[in-house]
């Protein structure tokens, strides 16, 4: 067998093609967002309505309604819930997120328990991305493009948000919007990627490529070209593992993610743990030399 | 015009009063400097005058207009204080001074050749050009500043707030942000510096206003440095009552 054959083998099977597919649309979509959520620091907040989204789904599923409507209705609830209990008791921060979306979660899994249904909603919560269909296919792309469309026309107010969400105020912009946009995307993005590697993994998606990719460049504009890029690449390459060591694809794409992730941590060149070392001594040797 | 006018602002947090009964004109033309101590309302009265919070009684306007609208016209440039900036962020100086153009530009604020024109001149201006493709955490504790006037200058803000320009920034810079300072006042516009840093106030302020959850003293520079009035607004004579009884 030569290496081409280990690539070309599983594309003769549609279910791996759709799956390479929709996985590449969830990766890169959700690694745009994750470079804000990094920024912002709110992982956090990305892990909870990424878990709190589970309910709506589920409703959704029962009502025939857009799954992502579920999402976006049950991430604003969870974001607001969050936002009560912290301003409104002594219960701080994070307590309040870890209380609302493990309820949520909670809530969403006596649904599925039950709810009938003919497609296993416990793929929701595990991921079942070698089950794809061409329409899942077809609702997945839309979400996706939709939410990156968004995503990439707002970059410029976003990253403002970000950096500075006091001169957006002094400027006429409005912060608050701003941030309603920010998880209003994270929600259809979550209902994106819990197709892929279920609603416990999707948090893995939106932190780590953001993350790899602050390690690499002091460029925000550029930070949304290496993040998508590498959870691209290490998604489809987790898909392949999964397919050639027949193991859970899910786990394998955010393995590799993962692996990625400290790779870069240890050698990035500038603010990599051995990387800087290296760069530094390579400059030395160059000024001596 | 008077550029920013406070009248009779009442703010609390909860229980604590912050502002209590503030009113303040600042004139364009002028260096004004805001004098007080930590907790003394500084920072509460900067963001009243911002719009970030409401206050609970009295009004803002400013340019004699709504704050809002003047905000949305790109009036008001903001320098915030050191520990307020995330350093570390993956933006350029050339990035940040962009920022200010954000408001002339259209839905997805590319940048048209006016704006990059605009963020030219006003990095010449605070002498940063140099350094337009640093990222913002790479420069001296001066030079973070001046990258945010440069900012204000880029958006035409015609009234300029800065919080505690002078933390954190060593005396040869603090003299070059004082002059950029008291040149951008000569040009027409507003600037309020709120700074416990006494020294550089003679030659940076044409004004100066004493805080302590109301207005002290409003009035020339020298008479604002006098014993009794900065024991006032540094609370000392509470502290000296305290002692004789």
């Amino acid at each position: 067998m030569t290496p081409l054959d280990y690539l070309l083998e599983p594309l003769q099977y549609d279910f791996m093609v759709r799956a390479l597919v929709t996985t590449v649309f969830a990766a890169v979509v959700c690694a745009v967002l994750s470079c804000w959520l990094v920024l912002l620091g709110w992982s956090l907040m990305g892990d909870a309505v990424s878990h709190a989204v589970l309910p709506g789904v589920v409703i959704a599923y029962i009502l025939g309604a857009p799954f992502a409507l579920g999402a976006v209705v049950f991430g604003f609830l969870a974001v607001a819930l969050i936002g009560v209990v912290r301003d409104t008791s002594r219960v701080k921060e994070d307590a309040a997120i870890g209380i609302v979306f493990t309820t949520l979660f909670a809530f969403g899994l006596v649904l599925v328990s039950v709810t009938p249904s003919q497609t296993d909603l416990n793929h929701i919560i595990f991921g079942n991305i070698l089950g794809v269909s061409a329409t899942d296919l077809i609702q997945i792309g839309v979400l996706a493009a939709v939410a990156l469309v968004v995503l990439v026309l707002k970059r410029r107010d976003l990253t403002l948000y970000a950096f500075d969400p006091i001169h957006a105020h002094a400027i006429g912009l409005s912060p608050r919007r701003l941030g309603a946009l920010l998880l209003g995307m994270l929600a259809l993005t979550a209902v994106v990627a819990l197709q892929v590697v279920g609603v416990i993994l999707v948090v893995a998606m939106l932190i780590i490529p953001g993350a790899t990719a602050y390690l690499l460049t002091d460029r925000s504009g550029r930070m949304l070209v290496i993040a998508p890029v590498v959870s691209a690449v290490c998604s489809v390459l987790g898909i392949y593992l999964s397919y050639w060591l027949d193991a859970a694809s899910g786990g394998l794409v955010v393995v590799v993610q993962g692996v990625a992730f400290a790779l870069v941590y240890l050698f990035s060149p500038r603010h990599g743990v051995l990387g800087r070392h290296l760069t530094a001594s390579r400059r030395r040797a160059a000024a001596v030399g | 015009m008077t550029a920013v006018e406070v009248e009779n602002v009442v703010a609390r947090y909860g229980d604590v009063l912050a502002l209590d009964g503030v009113s303040l004109t600042v004139e364009p033309g002028r260096v004004t400097g805001l004098i007080g101590m930590n907790g003394s309302g500084k920072t509460t009265l900067f963001k009243a005058i911002m719009g970030m919070i409401r206050p609970d009684q009295g009004t803002v306007r400013l340019d004699g207009i709504d704050p809002a609208v003047a905000r949305r016209r790109g009036r008001v440039g903001y320098v915030p204080q050191n520990e307020d900036v995330d350093w570390t962020f993956p933006v350029s100086v050339h990035d940040v001074v962009m920022m200010g153009r954000y408001g002339r530009q259209g839905f997805t604020r590319r940048p048209r050749a006016a704006d990059h024109a605009a963020v030219a001149e006003a990095l010449e201006r605070v002498a940063l050009t140099e350094y337009a493709d640093r990222q913002i955490g790479r420069l001296s504790g001066g030079q973070r500043k001046r990258a945010f006037v440069a900012r204000g200058i880029a958006q035409e803000a015609q009234i300029l707030l800065l919080d505690e320009p002078f933390a954190g920034v060593d005396k040869r810079s603090e003299a070059t942000i004082v002059g950029l300072l008291r040149e951008l006042a000569a040009d027409g516009r507003a600037v309020l510096v709120s700074t416990h840093d006494l020294h550089a106030l003679p030659q940076l302020a044409d004004e100066a206003v004493l805080l302590l959850r109301r207005v002290l003293f409003h009035g020339s520079v020298a008479e604002a440095l006098r014993p009794a009035n900065l024991a006032r607004a540094f609370g000392l004579d509470v502290l000296e009552q305290e002692g004789a009884a």
